[in-house]
């Protein structure tokens, strides 16, 4: 496990939270100046790492987590008992092997896993943040993620890696501090979001504070939680992270323990039990005010608005070595998303892999055991590592 | 995989190897399994890159650490700015894409250098077999039949120098191959080399 820096003096600073992991309050001498022009101080983050940092501390790998992911990456889930959400690509052996790096994992700004965000208590009034909490984008996640870095003495970063809003912010890592990453590995993402990506958030949006219960913000004041609305949110937004063909695979218009269908509105159809399922398990351990400001970030997303519409400005003269990946069945972010993200790199002749993986999995196979998507993975970090004088595997993977 | 397998290159590769610079930087157009660029990188030291149309090749390529784009070279070498790199190189390529003129147009913008081979349509093999057979020739290396052939483009040593000409390219160097894979120097005598040769690499830049 790595130490802070300057150890002592931040680690007054550091708040004992209920949860497994860290947290680190950050901002207290020079706050983070959000993009709504916000300023942020003394706000929490909290991270979890896997592995140790080296010597030369050239060796860390940050996984950015998805819209609904967490820093709880490859260990049973405090909440919900489950396993990571990535265990099957890190730990000892596997493609982000802990023997081989340190791996850290950050929850995001305005996420509900211990970081800054509407659930979190604002230090002026001894409440929590509620609707007042300021509007975050995806730029602002990785400036707070990059304070992180700084309170641990992490330089450089070996890899930043994440899936779906994982890979906005690797995008972002890279464009931000170029020389802070060595390899950047954007997964089933795009460079901003489409028109039907800020509708599918939209109806999950108008789904939590449409539940009475969500009092305008203020549930945590009435003792309530827009659990309806967010269960809603979170089916709609399920069915744009499976594909047609996974649906049919899995569930075709088979019936949900019964033999015939009701002539009513229950769950006749495996399906509806399914995303219900889907909806009730998820209100256990995310925060609807969270989830607006989350997908509210993803959909400002949009990198080459900042660079006068041309994206590969904001990779130019890039030293990153870039691997974009996507998945066939994705049609949240499509391949021809991340076929637009490597013109823009080839635009610039940055050093860029690009596979798309064959998948009936949809959006979602970025999580699941994907064979050729471990290879590719796997093979792209060791020849990184390669060239950035890291050691080989130990195991000869 | 990848690495295994270069030690031993293809007659053409070898050849395309050796008309690269060590250090430089290299995009190989078309590069398969990532043979050749695995070679350059390892035993050039190149800054190698590669496009690959097929996912099988990219994923090979990218598992063995090559920096490989999935993409196609009639529509993705335009994206590339100019001068880009030192070298770029289509292999066994050109008569197969649609426009072989624009095509070798974009890789002397975005290369400094283009390292280009091709099968020889003038090989005596080849004629021997249209003449003879009256049917369209095939050989080792010109291995479809006439329905399922990707090589929509085939032409002659000969024909191929006088599209340079044409196009203002500066030939620096061109060997041939026999089909018992010996090299020939092509300046030598165009005539021999259009009847012997197998297959052709062409060291090109830009007048």
């Amino acid at each position: 496990m790595m130490t802070p820096r300057n150890g002592g003096g931040v680690s007054a600073a550091e708040q004992i939270v209920s949860l497994p992991g860290h947290c680190v309050h950050l901002g207290t001498h020079h706050p983070l100046i959000l993009d709504c022009g916000a300023a942020l101080s003394a706000f929490p983050v909290a991270y979890q790492t896997y592995g140790t940092l080296n010597a030369a501390r050239s060796n860390a790998i940050l996984i950015c987590h998805a819209l609904t992911g967490d820093q709880f990456v490859a260990e049973t889930h405090p909440v919900t008992g489950k396993p990571g959400w990535w265990a099957n690509m890190v730990g000892p052996g596997l493609p982000l092997d802990t023997d081989r790096y340190c791996i850290l994992c950050i929850n995001v700004l305005g996420g509900c896993m211990g970081s800054a965000g509407p659930d979190s208590v604002n230090p002026d009034t001894g409440e929590p943040w509620g609707l007042s909490f300021p509007v975050i984008t995806i730029a602002d996640m990785v400036r707070a993620q990059a304070m992180v870095l700084d309170h641990l003495g992490i330089d450089r970063l070996f890899a930043v890696i994440g899936g779906s809003m994982g890979g906005m912010q690797v995008l972002e890592w890279a464009s931000l501090y170029p020389h802070r990453v060595f390899a950047a590995v954007p997964i089933a993402a795009t460079a901003q979001h489409s028109a039907q990506n800020i509708a599918f958030h939209e109806v999950g949006r108008q789904a939590i504070m449409a539940d009475p219960d969500w009092c305008g913000g203020d549930y945590w004041r009435y003792g309530k939680n827009p659990h309806r609305g967010l269960a809603v949110a979170r089916m709609a937004a399920h069915i744009t992270y499976l594909s047609e063909h996974k649906l049919t695979e899995k569930f075709g218009r088979r019936l949900q323990g019964r033999a015939e269908v009701t002539y009513g509105f229950d769950a006749d159809f495996q399906v509806e039990s399914y995303l219900r399922h889907q909806g009730i398990s998820f209100v256990e351990r995310f925060d609807a005010n969270s989830y607006l400001y989350i997908t509210r970030a993803m959909d400002y997303f949009d990198m080459a608005a900042r660079h006068n519409g041309v994206l590969a400005n904001a990779f130019r003269d890039t030293r990153v070595r870039f691997c974009v990946i996507s998945f066939t069945s994705d049609w949240l972010y499509p391949t021809a998303e991340s076929r637009r993200i490597v013109k823009a790199l080839n635009a610039v002749a940055a050093d860029v892999s690009f596979a798309e993986i064959s998948s009936n999995n949809g959006h979602d196979a970025f999580l699941l055991d994907e064979p050729e998507f471990r290879r590719v993975l796997s093979g792209f970090l060791d020849g990184a590592a390669a060239h950035r004088g890291l050691p080989p595997a130990k195991h000869g993977t | 995989m990848t690495r295994a397998t270069s030690a031993l290159l293809r007659g053409d590769l070898q050849l395309i190897a050796d008309m690269i610079a060590p250090e430089s930087r290299v995009l190989d157009v078309g590069c398969g399994d990532g043979t050749l660029l695995a070679h350059l990188v390892r035993d050039k030291r190149v800054d190698g890159r590669g496009i690959e149309i097929s996912t099988a090749g990219v994923n090979a390529c990218v598992s063995a650490g090559l920096s490989v784009i999935q993409g196609n070279a009639e529509t993705d070498l335009f994206d590339y700015p100019d001068a880009a790199f030192d070298y770029v190189v289509l292999s066994q390529t050109l008569q197969a894409v649609h426009e072989p003129k624009v095509i070798l147009q974009q890789l002397l913008r975005i290369g400094r250098h283009a390292v280009v081979s091709l099968p020889n349509f003038a090989h005596w093999r080849l004629r021997w077999y249209l003449l003879f057979r009256g049917r369209m020739p095939k050989s080792e290396v010109l291995s479809f039949e006439w329905y399922d052939t990707p090589n929509i483009h085939l032409c002659s040593i000969q024909d191929f120098v006088g599209l340079c000409r044409d196009l203002g390219i500066v030939i620096e160097r061109s060997v041939c191959l026999d089909h018992k894979g010996l090299r020939h120097r092509i300046s030598r005598s165009m005539a021999l080399a259009n009847l012997l040769g197998e297959q052709a690499v062409f060291l090109l830049r830009r007048s």
